[in-house]
């Protein structure tokens, strides 16, 4: 079984963090996390909660698919977590849109939404669903740490949805992880009972720690033999490409994957510089942009590519049909 | 080509340098390198000479380089 994707929608928050107001937060300036980043600002939750963006990201892929709350057979959240532990976002978006259905949350980190694509089609091919709301909502600024410079300056709040039926755009998916928490986690411990081993991760205000060489590193690799490996199977060249979208975690990044991809430099759809790293909203919310800015063509091919906190990775090759 | 002039052509890549001013006590610091520059330098060094470069306390100038890339 493969998927048609349906509709997209997105949402951010109204408030948007600019590099000088960080500036006067953290010892930082515009220029550093410009020429570091290729970050300008982003949006952060104040009234918003990740469930209100996550509802409003899902109503705008429903009416842009055409379908209804109770079409909705299956609510798939890839997200690091809602605004609960429990219960999941998406029990909180299958009530807020007032679907009758299952749902559930998935983490795999920024990789979420290309995880889901594939978990989705393989929901699909049970033949018990035939319409899936994806949705990616993430709210990393509840996991940043205000005091470091290092990571606060890097990501934001969002959220991005696709609403998936049965079909035959997906050509080709590729699912990866090589866990390793050293360099890039945010430990899931708050209180501690008194005699616990100690060793054992200890409560660290759950702050997203990093380091950004080995990320980086990972990532590059991560998205050029994805890539390169994608088009060779599915038999493509790089100019049949019709867009690309690459999780946002780092223009540099971005940067340098490019250059080691044939595929021309404005095919790739960039939004980081608007709202930096979003983690599993990324790729939807830029979907979504593109597909409301009439940038994607009906039949197009696009890569889907990402990378995250794992490390896991994934790449995918999908038939734009809309 | 020595190992020093092939790296001066992967810099060369990033940052404008004079040709031949690269010696080996050059620091990175010196040639306005960042983390993220010198993660990409290693990574192509890598490709080119088929061998693990670490970015670490011990990776400061392009002498210190080149002893990694020279090693058996």
């Amino acid at each position: 079984m493969s998927i048609s994707i349906l509709g997209v929608g997105s949402a951010l928050p109204k408030r948007v963090l600019t590099n000088d107001d960080l500036s006067r937060m953290v010892d930082t300036s515009d220029e550093w996390i410009r020429t570091r980043t290729g970050i300008s600002e982003r949006h952060i939750m104040m009234e918003e909660s990740v469930t209100s963006m996550a509802l409003d990201a899902a109503r705008l892929a429903m009416e842009d698919a055409g379908v209804t709350a109770d079409e909705i057979d299956f609510v798939l959240c890839p997200t690091l977590g809602g605004d609960y532990l429990t219960p999941s976002l998406a029990c909180m978006v299958q009530a807020g849109i007032g679907a009758e259905c299952p749902a559930m949350d998935m983490n795999a980190a920024c990789s979420g939404f290309i995880y889901s694509l594939h978990i989705a089609s393989a929901l699909l091919g049970t033949g018990a669903y035939r319409r899936i709301l994806v949705v990616s909502s993430e709210g990393l600024s509840r996991f940043t740490d205000w005091n470091d410079r290092g990571t606060a300056v890097l990501f934001g709040d969002g959220a991005g949805a696709a609403v998936l039926g049965p079909g035959d755009d997906l050509k080709y998916m590729y699912l990866s992880a090589h866990g390793n928490e050293v360099p890039l986690h945010a430990v899931f411990t708050q209180g501690i009972f008194p005699e616990r081993q100690p060793g054992l991760p200890e409560p660290d205000g759950m702050f997203f720690r990093m380091d950004g060489q080995e990320v980086y590193k990972f990532a590059v690799n991560a998205i050029t033999t994805g890539i390169t490996t994608a088009l060779d199977t599915c038999g493509l060249k790089p100019d049949d490409v019709g867009h690309v979208f690459l999780h946002q975690a780092n223009m540099r990044i971005i940067d340098a994957a490019r250059k080691k991809l044939d595929i021309p430099q404005e095919r790739y759809a960039i939004n980081i510089d608007k709202v930096g790293n979003i983690s599993a909203a990324t790729i939807p919310v830029l979907l979504h942009w593109w597909h409301r800015d009439g940038l994607l063509k009906k039949g197009e091919i696009l890569v889907l590519s990402g990378f995250g906190g794992g490390f896991t990775t994934g790449t995918c090759v999908v038939r734009w049909n809309r | 080509m020595t190992t020093i002039e092939k790296i001066e052509q992967i810099i060369g890549e990033y940052k404008e340098i004079e040709p031949g001013s690269l010696k080996a006590e050059t620091t990175f610091e010196e040639l306005e390198l960042d983390s993220l520059d010198l993660v990409d330098m290693a990574m192509a060094c890598e490709d080119t000479f088929g061998k693990t470069v670490e970015v670490d306390e011990n990776l400061k100038t392009v002498g210190d380089l080149a002893k990694i890339l020279d090693a058996a």
